[in-house]
């Protein structure tokens, strides 16, 4: 598949989630459980995410010393834990990382 | 009853605040993409085409660990599923639009015109309610689309020892700030985040995403289920 039809499948996935959610769901689709499992998609899916991408070099192996992305995103949750602020936790994250890099 | 104009520039107002965490998240987009190898009509097109943050991280993502196609789109589409979620409440303010409003609004909504417009929704009955998602929406747009676009441009200007890579994780977190405190999403956080971590060799064709969160859904599952009987 070339890039501009991988592009294109990613759109259109994307559009028929939301399109479904729009013009295809009911209320009544879903019960009280299936939504409450459901709220639950963020915290399953993001980590799968972020931790590799904190503990796992660039060749997929685990990285405990000399991995300044650890100290940084254990302050970004602190921050963000405390703020409750998106761009907080970023720049938080990001300022720690820069100053363990670069001093 | 409000004109449609009034209704629009209401949605872009009550969504503009929910914009700033976008810009950081656009840029890093674009400077990501160009960084990772795709040309800056690739990545404007996938702006332009996709259009939903946390898709096109997705796709960056695993596109430069190397995974098939099929791996991707499916892991995209895992990403979507939390849309799925807000099916039940939107549904019903917009049943009896057109459906070319129906498809305008899909295009458009991403979780911050939702969550803005669906207070407003609750509020308001009136008939041209739906121009207030399409004034969110239009917001959104307009700022998704010039941050990636300065992204692109900055991307040949800021190096690569500034490791911008590490806002991908930072930028995910951010989106979970909510759930730090609850228990059952930490332990489901933790669970997934090891399952993706731990497989990310050993799992096959980099399904490791689809993986992660399939478990940290079966966990929230029993848990939640654990906790009424309990109660």
């Amino acid at each position: 598949m070339n890039d501009w039809a991988l592009i294109l499948y990613c759109g259109l996935i994307t559009f028929f989630t939301r399109f479904s959610m729009i013009a295809l769901l009911k209320k009544e689709m879903f019960n009280d459980r299936i939504r409450e499992v459901l709220s639950y998609v963020p915290s399953a899916i993001f980590p799968a995410i972020i931790f590799p991408a904190i503990f796992l070099d660039n060749s997929g192996f685990l990285q405990f010393e000399n991995n300044p992305k650890i100290l940084a995103s254990i302050i970004a949750i602190i921050i963000g834990t405390l703020s409750k602020n998106i761009i907080a936790t970023i720049v938080a994250g990001l300022a720690v990382y820069w100053f363990l890099i670069f001093i | 009853m409000k004109s449609n104009l009034n209704v629009f520039f209401k949605g872009v107002i009550d969504v503009s605040p929910l914009m700033i965490p976008v810009v950081p998240f656009g840029l890093i987009f674009g400077v990501l993409a160009i960084d990772i190898g795709f040309t800056p009509f690739e990545t404007m097109g996938m702006s332009l085409i996709i259009f939903g943050g946390a898709s096109q991280i997705v796709l960056l993502q695993l596109f430069s660990g190397g995974a098939s196609s099929l791996v991707i789109v499916s892991s995209v589409g895992a990403v979507n599923s939390r849309h799925l979620l807000y099916g039940a409440v939107v549904s019903e303010h917009v049943s009896d639009l057109k459906l070319i409003w129906k498809i305008v609004i899909s295009y458009f909504l991403i979780d911050q015109a939702f969550a803005r417009s669906n207070e407003y929704l609750k509020r308001n009955k009136e008939k041209n309610n739906y121009f207030h998602l399409i004034g969110g929406g239009a917001t959104c747009w307009i700022v998704w689309q010039t941050t990636t676009f300065l992204g692109i441009i900055l991307g040949a200007a800021i190096p690569d020892k500034l490791g911008l890579s590490f806002a991908v994780p930072l930028t995910f977190l951010a989106l979970l700030v909510n759930d730090f405190r609850k228990l059952i999403n930490v332990i489901v956080i933790i669970i997934s985040g090891l399952v993706a971590t731990f497989g990310f060799n050993y799992i096959p064709y980099k399904a490791y995403v689809i993986v992660a969160a399939l478990v940290g859904l079966f966990v929230a599952m029993i848990l939640t289920k654990m906790i009424k009987k309990y109660e």
